[in-house]
């Protein structure tokens, strides 16, 4: 377990001083979510309409902007293999980066959303709501992203390549969480949907690093 | 049983024999059903003439899954037993698969604008077929996305058997979620909700297209295989020195004058 939280917190260290990831992907979250009152048009009740689509396609989207940094650099100076070769298993050592990309990008995606949804109007009683499908799914997001970015490793063009894998994986954590805020806007329950929400960041928690752990076994082979 | 088939020189003498029967059969088969579907079969008491497009509807979503499972099992099968032609047979039969998907999407579609008054709602069941077509569309891209073919071929391997996760909520979006798609009428328990003079054609439909997806796969694998033979023959004339170049006797025997 030493190496396990090793490996997290040295992920977590180079991505919080490291040209910083987590203010990039926290920009590119804001600027997302402030074009659509351009885009729509500022009318309150529109903006309030699409406000839990916007937040979460913005969050979802800002959480691919850095998974491409999520294996690369350590494929590319051979850190990699040195993982590899460790008695950690590297399907753990796969969960410890995945860990370490969440708290660096989800984590803060799920804290800064209330101010942003009072710029796209939400209702105030869907905040808690928010945050709380945001805490849940965006560790999905992290896990699926991370076979994604281990599938890709070394492919040409991998930026878009591991958009196009990634997007149509992020349609079930999407709906759900987009359809809880919809569901705490307008005043009902969101219990069901933030229940199918956790059912698939606890589905992806043993499955997605077993994956991603193949994938980067072929990536080294 | 797997090993016997992972020679590929027996693959195309089999092959070579099989194609011709696969394609005249596929093309007598589809042949039939469509007289049966468009001219034979009545109109629906509801829906008119317009039921047709089911006998091209339906058994092209069937292929469609049935093609996505035939690459995630070849998938499985190349990674656990590095079984040479189970990978060619995934890389080949993911674009078929794609295309099938595309005319359940497009039928869908045509379908969709006289009977719901729309060409495309965001229903379950359109939008996981949706999702089907970008794992196919993602598949094919990441297979062709390194310049070393094998660790494609290995990666897509992965990919594949990640996004057999969607075909069960495809399968099952119409009896899961209440949704403007009617549910499933043929594969069903008991007795299906469709009449005997529908039934046939499409039924017949289904062998046909099932058949046209093999003799594509077949000729898919078959050019795959001939693309490599052609690749190797080409990096081993390179590697091999030249000694057709090399002209001792001349360069020792004939006299300088001799020479232009």
């Amino acid at each position: 377990m030493a190496a396990f939280f090793g490996l997290f917190r040295r992920d977590l260290r180079l991505s919080l001083r490291q040209g910083g990831d987590t203010g990039l992907v926290l920009a590119f979250f804001v600027l997302t979510v402030v074009l659509f009152p351009f885009g729509v048009g500022p009318e309150p009740e529109v903006l309030a309409r699409v406000a839990p689509g916007i937040l979460w396609v913005a969050a979802l989207l800002a959480a691919l902007l850095s998974l491409d940094r999520l294996f690369l650099p350590d494929y590319e100076d051979g850190g990699l293999d040195l993982v590899a070769l460790s008695p950690l298993p590297l399907e753990l050592a796969a969960l410890a980066k995945c860990a370490a990309h969440w708290v660096a990008t989800g984590l803060p995606l799920a804290l800064i959303s209330p101010a942003l949804a009072l710029v796209v109007d939400l209702e105030p009683r869907a905040i808690a709501t928010l945050v709380a499908s945001l805490l849940i799914g965006t560790p999905a997001l992290s896990l699926i992203g991370g076979v994604a970015a281990a599938l890709t490793l070394g492919a040409r063009r991998q930026g878009v390549l591991l958009s196009l894998l990634v997007l149509p994986l992020y349609v079930p954590p999407l709906v759900f969480g987009a359809s809880a805020v919809e569901a705490g806007a307008l005043g009902m329950e969101p219990r069901v949907d933030l229940l199918l929400l956790s059912a698939l960041t606890l589905a992806a928690l043993p499955l997605c690093p077993w994956a991603t752990a193949a994938a980067l076994r072929q990536a080294l082979e | 049983m797997l090993s016997r088939f992972a020679n590929p020189a027996r693959f195309m003498r089999i092959s070579a024999t099989a194609l011709p029967w696969c394609a005249g059969a596929s093309a007598a088969i589809i042949a039939v059903g469509l007289y049966l579907g468009l001219i034979v079969a009545p109109p629906d008491y509801q829906q008119g003439e317009a039921v047709r497009i089911m006998y091209i509807h339906v058994p092209a979503a069937w292929m469609a899954l049935n093609a996505y499972l035939f690459v995630a099992v070849a998938s499985g099968v190349a990674l656990v037993w590095r079984h040479p032609l189970a990978e060619i047979a995934a890389r080949s039969a993911a674009p078929i698969g794609a295309a099938f998907t595309f005319v359940c999407l497009a039928t869908g579609s045509l379908w969709g604008r006289p009977m719901w008054g729309t060409w495309w709602v965001w229903d379950a069941r359109l939008t996981s077929v949706l999702v089907l077509f970008f794992l196919y569309l993602g598949y094919i891209a990441l297979v062709n996305g390194f310049d070393d073919p094998a660790r494609g071929g290995r990666a897509g391997s992965i990919l594949a058997l990640v996004g057999v996760v969607n075909l069960p909520i495809i399968k099952f979006s119409v009896d899961w979620w209440n949704t403007l798609h009617q549910p499933a009428s043929v594969l069903r328990f008991g007795k299906p909700t469709i009449a005997l003079s529908m039934l046939m054609p499409l039924l017949v439909m289904a062998l046909g297209f099932t058949l046209l997806f093999v003799t594509l796969l077949l000729v898919r694998m078959r050019t795959e295989l001939n693309e490599r033979k052609i690749r190797a023959l080409r990096l081993n004339a390179m590697a091999a020195p030249m000694p057709t170049r090399r002209r001792p006797e001349s360069a020792e025997l004939a006299p300088p004058a001799a020479l232009p």
